[in-house]
């Protein structure tokens, strides 16, 4: 074997055994989707494991374009135990490889079968999703609070205890911090919650409402809609709050702004000649330019996919709404399952959103190219759970 | 040549070695397959809100300072350079209660049918000139979460700008939106959705020195 191959391959396994998780930084391939809504789901099988370890891995892998079927229709054969610590492998059978074997322990069993889940789906060349966290909006009326869970909507934690309300959390991207809408100070304004220490400060407190953070990939800059020029408009500004930039100047409708993943665009929802329209604006300021969606009315909520591709949005149909999407460049859009205001995973294909349901919201995962769907874990004693953002 | 390829090849077995010892130390000699840790929960990375203590809290919020509080000379006629409103006057929702406005769905246009409440609001805060009014705009259940807190703070602002005209300072009007989480009315159908599409006035008055 060549010497240098040989030496990479050690540093990786040390990498692989020292630190775990940190693994996930270096696999970056993204399989991009190419037929949202119409891709067949990879056929898998599982022998071994019971309970909640294989409740556990049948989720994972759903809601990222996984389907489970018999040993003979499967591609991969998945086979392991869970009696005590998770033990479990993967092969595909016509290759005669196997793509993971492996012993796993220093954390609950549902842990383990995420970290066996991330292991799969990366020998598969993709991003594996179930070791990343959810923040959402909890309400229980007249209160509402922001929470932390699994992205399966495990072990929900409550971040703030305000016996206020709350909307629009957004993660920073890469660290353990969020900025939202708090009304804790009889005002609509936006907090900036550092989580790993607790410390919080109110980021924009301006006159009139404060509304809708959007961080910059690199978190450096916040997009937000702000009134204190006495319309709702579009605004950036620097992560310590300096330099604000107004980016749009009209009486019209404006929310919800995301950020393009070069950091460059920010895309809202707008309304352009009495339509209901996505745009984007240079995040320096400039010129708006619309993004086509056509067929689906009343676009909001945008989210654009971490690989660029893709802008993910909620239209307005008579019916309801629905999730849908649309190459970031605009043009036509596909329209998914009903729900409101996803959010991408770092695997650029899994949406979070929320569903409505007798009035309130519950949240679902959806794999956009096989359009599988399914509710998350629901924290016992909040009615409502809705406008998640996914930690990536 | 020789001796550099040499040299790589002392350094990987060494490497080699070092593996071993590290697998045989964590237990995983015993196993057939690698053992893979998991990392603790006090790891603090991303998506591990487990670790600190930042969890849970009701953290004091600090407003002395930061972006909007002191004003920023904004130029809008109908904006807010005084800054963020009245912070620590106490608030009356009950006083202006019967001058709450409607609007028709999706819109954030004053009717004339209802601008003679407006112009009484106008008049109280004429006959209290030390008081000031927030105007809490909120929208029915139908539109999606932060378009319609958006629309709320359209539709304050839209009274606003009536109670501006009608001779009102503007540092004594602020605005605010709940969007579609404040409703009145919890049902589901028109009759509901029309009385939570409103603004609702709450008297301002000067904190006793």
């Amino acid at each position: 074997m060549n010497h240098f191959m040989r030496l990479k391959q050690i540093l990786i396994a040390l990498t692989l055994i020292g630190a775990g998780g940190s693994a996930y930084s270096q696999i970056d391939i993204t399989k991009s989707i190419i037929a949202p809504g119409v891709t067949k789901p990879v056929l898998v099988s599982m022998s071994g494991l019971t309970g909640e370890a294989a409740s556990t891995l049948q989720f994972d892998l759903y809601v990222q374009g996984f389907a489970f079927t018999n040993a003979e229709a499967a591609q991969y054969l998945i086979s392991g135990s869970n009696d005590g610590n998770l033990q479990a492998k993967a092969i595909d059978p016509h290759n005669k490889s196997t793509l993971v074997s492996k012993s796993y322990s220093g954390a609950p069993l549902r842990r383990q079968v995420h970290a066996f889940a991330d292991d799969f789906v990366q020998a598969l060349s993709r991003i594996g999703i179930a070791h990343t966290k959810i923040a959402f909006k909890g309400e229980n009326r007249p209160v509402s609070e922001i929470y932390v869970a699994d992205f399966d909507g495990h072990n929900a934690q409550a971040v703030t205890r305000d016996n206020n309300l709350v909307a629009a959390p957004c993660w920073v991207p890469g660290h353990l911090a969020m900025y939202y809408v708090s009304y804790k100070l009889n005002h609509a304004d936006i907090f900036y919650h550092d989580l790993a220490t607790g410390a919080r400060r109110a980021f924009a407190h301006y006159g009139g409402s404060n509304m809708s953070p959007a961080v910059s990939p690199d978190g450096r800059r916040v997009a937000m809609i702000l009134s204190k020029d006495g319309w709702t408009d579009l605004y950036v500004c620097d992560a310590d709050g300096s330099n604000l930039k107004r980016l749009t100047k009209s009486p019209q409708d404006e929310s919800s702004p995301c950020w393009s993943p070069d950091g460059k665009w920010i895309c809202f929802a707008a309304k352009e000649k009495e339509h209901r329209t996505l745009c984007k604006v240079p995040a320096s300021g400039g010129a708006l330019q619309q993004i086509g969606t056509a067929g689906m009315p009343s676009p909001t909520e945008p989210d654009w996919s971490p690989d660029g591709q893709w802008i993910a949005f909620t239209a307005q149909f008579r019916s309801g709404f629905e999730i849908c999407v649309v190459p970031a460049g605009g043009g036509t859009a596909v329209s998914l399952v009903e729900g409101e205001d996803p959010s991408w995973a770092p695997n650029s294909r899994t949406l979070a959103y929320g569903r409505r349901s007798g009035g309130r919201y519950v949240l679902s995962l959806l794999d956009v190219p096989t359009k599988q769907y399914k509710d998350v874990s629901r924290i016992s004693g909040i009615s409502s759970q809705s406008q998640p953002s996914w930690a990536r | 040549m020789k001796e550099r390829t040499m040299k790589v090849n002392k350094f990987t077995n060494l490497l080699v070695i070092g593996l071993v010892l590290c697998m045989a130390a964590s237990g995983c000699k015993k196993k057939p397959t690698p053992l893979t840790m998991l990392p603790g929960s006090k790891t603090g990375q991303v998506g591990e809100p487990g670790a600190g203590s930042g969890m849970e809290t009701n953290a004091p919020i600090t407003t002395e300072t930061g972006p909007g509080s002191t004003g920023t000379g904004a130029t809008g006629a109908e904006g807010y350079p005084q800054g963020p409103g009245h912070p620590g006057w106490p608030e009356n929702a009950e006083i202006l209660k019967a001058d709450t406005v409607y609007f028709d769905f999706d819109s954030s246009v004053l009717k004339t049918v209802e601008k003679p409440k407006v112009a009484a609001v106008a008049d109280y805060l004429k006959a209290n000139s030390a008081n000031a009014v927030k105007v809490e705009g909120n929208c029915d259940e139908r539109g999606t979460e932060e378009y319609n807190r958006s629309l709320g703070e359209r539709r304050a602002l839209a009274v606003r700008e009536e109670l501006i005209r009608l001779g009102i300072d503007p540092m004594r009007v602020d605005t605010m939106s709940y969007g579609k989480d404040r409703p009145v009315d919890p049902g589901h159908d028109e009759s509901a959705w029309r009385k939570n599409r409103r603004d609702d006035f709450v008297v301002l008055t000067p904190p006793n020195k």
